[in-house]
């Protein structure tokens, strides 16, 4: 199931990263551990670079918690794409775990958040310019 | 063990109250008329008319009756709810219901001391009897009294709360939450909830808090506020705050609140104004827009 994994020897992540377009949509269906999260932005890292891919979207509406790490980490990942030259949106977080990521003082800095994939999308043409390879030009 | 006087006291009780029962049976009809008389001339139940209170004196006068007949209060008990519920609406107060109550038992008093004035040992004996189950009678119909009312409050503090925090969807993806009245830390949580899950059920992309209702927030509450704001930021949904009060607005700067982050217009037109700009909606009288095609 996990195919966003493709390293050899290691066992699966809980996250799906699939490609479309110029995009990477990465879902993560269960919680990951600190080292999970290591391997997992190593991945999509890997998988920017070798698609060129202009924008990613991290879905973690399965999440219902987030700790101080993940949050970290997601921060993280997202300025790396953005070294990568890839826009990152953060998409679905669930409304408990944003007032808790609040409280907690837990920031994702000047990441963008959307509310869910079809925002996420919206957002991401917006910002590239439409940057899907789409044979159907979109009138945005 | 009861001690012998004991004994006495109860037995001669069980003697007494049946004759207490027949006189007050007996002597019905002026009783009852003189209590109402006495309601009446107090001014109580002024929200009544002498036909209701009449009507409501007699139910109350035989329930009375038969109280100090039984000794069981459960049946007026059952009375005294009932009644309540149907005079707290008409805006029947408190000190009214017990009033009323005291009066009766007054208006009794002072027929027994009329019967049994020639016989003051017998008399005394009448009062043991009858004191104790009068003062029982009033207490239920208090305690009934003010139970009532606080359950009408209890649900109306419910339906208040239910009330509160409405979420209302203006246009596709803006949303508006109009709050009246005080914030506290309650209804502050009920709103982050309300907001919160209003965003994700309606696929809000603004909203727009208007509280123009609300004279002043606490440090805690306010601060509650602006990690609101956060969170729905964090859901891809952008907050524009309406009609903050001076007040308001000192207590924001005074918590050093991040204003690059919050949104904030004057009044709720301009809020609308503003967050239709943001989703791209544009507003014209029909008038004007016939005009320019032309």
């Amino acid at each position: 199931m996990p195919t966003g994994n493709r390293s050899e020897g290691e066992a699966p992540i809980s996250v799906s990263i699939l490609r479309q377009g110029s995009y990477l949509i990465a879902s993560v269906y269960a919680a990951l551990d600190d080292d999970e999260l290591g391997r997992f932005q190593r991945e999509l890292i890997r998988q920017i670079m070798a698609f060129r891919s202009r924008g990613v979207i991290i879905d973690v509406a399965a999440l219902d918690v987030m700790d101080s790490f993940g949050s970290r980490s997601l921060r993280d990942l997202a300025h790396m794409t953005r070294l990568q030259g890839a826009i990152t949106v953060i998409v679905g977080i669930h409304p408990d775990v944003a007032f808790a990521m609040v409280r907690l003082g837990m920031d994702l800095g000047n990441v963008r958040t959307e509310l869910g994939l079809e925002e996420g999308l919206v957002l991401l043409d917006d910002l590239t310019g439409g940057g899907r390879l789409s044979p159907v030009s979109r009138s945005r | 063990m009861e001690s012998p006087a004991e004994q006495d006291a109860s037995t001669d009780h069980e003697q007494l109250l049946p004759e207490l029962v027949a006189h007050l049976r007996g002597s019905r009809t002026q009783l009852r008329q003189e209590w109402a008389n006495r309601i009446t001339d107090a001014s109580l139940l002024s929200s009544m008319t002498p036909q209701e209170i009449f009507s409501e004196a007699t139910s109350v006068y035989d329930n009375y009756v038969e109280v100090l007949e039984t000794g069981s209060v459960e049946a007026l008990q059952h009375y005294a709810q009932n009644l309540s519920e149907r005079i707290i609406p008409r805006g029947v107060e408190t000190h009214e219901v017990v009033g009323i109550v005291l009066l009766l038992r007054d208006v009794l008093a002072r027929s027994l001391f009329e019967k049994y004035h020639s016989d003051f040992a017998l008399l005394n004996r009448i009062l043991d009897a009858y004191e104790p189950a009068a003062n029982r009678i009033a207490n239920t119909v208090s305690v009934s009294f003010v139970q009532e009312r606080e359950r009408v409050i209890r649900q109306q503090q419910d339906s208040i709360r239910e009330l509160s925090t409405p979420v209302l969807q203006v246009r596709e993806r803006l949303l508006i939450l109009p709050i009246i009245g005080v914030l506290d830390a309650q209804r502050t949580r009920q709103l982050t909830e309300q907001l919160l899950s209003g965003i994700r059920a309606h696929r809000a992309k603004v909203v727009v808090v208007d509280i123009t209702g609300v004279p002043d927030v606490d440090v805690s509450v306010a601060n509650h506020l602006v990690q609101t704001v956060d969170a729905s930021r964090l859901m891809g949904a952008g907050v524009i705050i309406t009609g903050l009060s001076s007040k308001i607005a000192q207590t924001l700067v005074r918590i050093g609140v991040d204003l690059s982050k919050m949104n904030t217009v004057g009044d709720l037109q301009g809020g609308i104004e503003e967050a239709e700009r943001l989703l791209g909606f544009t507003v014209r009288r029909a008038a004007d827009a016939d005009r320019q095609q032309e």
